[in-house]
């Protein structure tokens, strides 16, 4: 079912535009690689103040309010060049592994982030207890770690 | 020796031979490379974020530098392991790829340009640690930063690519820069 899908997605113009060229694909690429950098930096630094790390002595809210405009816009980013990188080899995704684990990783990833992670980071300091905080942050960063780890073996396959 | 018959020796070490060779572990340092990208580029742009007051207005300059450098730091030392093993994997190739040696211009400069910020405006930090907008040396040292750290992300992924490897047909002034000689034919042909 899904099948067909693909194959008309990687003929679409886009996919066969980047195709067809020699320097849009890296340079697609490396947008999104610099998306991957933002949206890393955006995600880990509240992660490591849930963890007790990094910017200690500030109010988690007050670091993930600052940070939230980041993570959407890195996101958009990622995906506006992610979808174009898919496009060009769709019937390769499809029988990609790592293809499969980051999408499903992604979306667990942005599902967690915009609600559990967004409610126990928004709140006052001290109203979830500390081992939820690190409990939230581990899960964050190891999700959006398999969704990195996933994207980059989409390559090596 | 020169550095090309130091890349050829390399090359021709039994360990950057199996590296090369290998199933996963050159991706799995590439990966590596990849995820210290997010810790190391990722807190290196939210200091210079914080230079140009886009970010954390009331976290103290002081602190953003105490806190999170160490961790960039480390993210840094990850970055130049896997860095090294990668080059290590692929030394001739890479060391006569223009990218990379236009990556390698641009970390010098960003080191220099943070040397010259550690050094500089930054020792008077209290001055401008917190309510006030960093000092324009300051922001420029965090828009530097910034159009650096992309550019070296760019370069870096472009390595990969071989349309200017030795032996391919363009220009000559890239032939030159990225130090090609007559006899060098792709050795991936």
């Amino acid at each position: 079912m899904l099948l067909p899908m693909f194959q008309s997605l990687e003929d679409s113009g886009i996919g066969a535009a980047i195709r067809d060229s020699l320097w849009l694909f890296p340079i697609v690429e490396a947008f999104h690689l610099v998306g991957l950098a933002i949206i890393g930096g955006a995600i880990l630094v509240v992660d490591f103040r849930l963890l007790g790390l990094g910017l200690c002595g500030h109010a988690v809210s007050r670091l993930a309010r600052d940070m939230q405009p980041w993570v959407i816009g890195s996101l958009v980013v990622m995906i506006l060049s992610g979808v174009p990188l898919f496009l060009s080899e769709a019937i390769k995704c499809y029988y990609s592994f790592a293809f499969w684990t980051k999408m499903t990783a992604l979306v667990l990833a942005v599902v967690f982030t915009f609600t559990i992670r967004r409610s126990v980071s928004f709140a006052p300091d001290g109203r979830f207890s500390p081992a939820s905080c690190r409990a939230v942050a581990l899960t964050s960063i190891a999700l959006w770690s398999l969704v990195g780890w996933g994207g980059r073996w989409i390559g090596f396959s | 020796m020169s550095l090309r018959h130091l890349a050829q020796w390399l090359a021709d070490t039994e360990w950057s031979i199996a590296l090369h060779e290998s199933q996963y572990a050159y991706a799995t340092i590439e990966s590596i490379h990849v995820w210290a990208l997010c810790l190391f580029v990722g807190f290196a742009v939210l200091l210079d974020l914080r230079l140009v007051s886009a970010i954390f207005r009331d976290v103290p300059v002081s602190h953003m530098v105490r806190r999170l450098l160490p961790w960039t730091k480390v993210g840094f030392a990850v970055m130049v392991v896997s860095g090294i093993l990668l080059f290590y994997a692929i030394p001739l190739r890479t060391y006569l790829n223009i990218f990379f040696r236009i990556k390698v211009v641009l970390l010098m400069l960003a080191g220099l340009n943070a040397f010259v910020f550690h050094r500089g405006i930054y020792r008077m930090v209290s001055e401008w640690d917190v309510g006030v907008p960093p000092p324009r040396q300051a922001r420029r040292a965090g828009i530097y930063s910034l159009a650096l750290w992309a550019a070296i992300v760019f370069s870096g992924r472009l390595i990969a690519y071989n349309w200017f490897d030795c032996g391919k047909l363009q220009p000559g002034l890239v032939s030159t820069l990225a130090g090609c000689t007559a006899e060098d034919v792709d050795p991936y042909q």
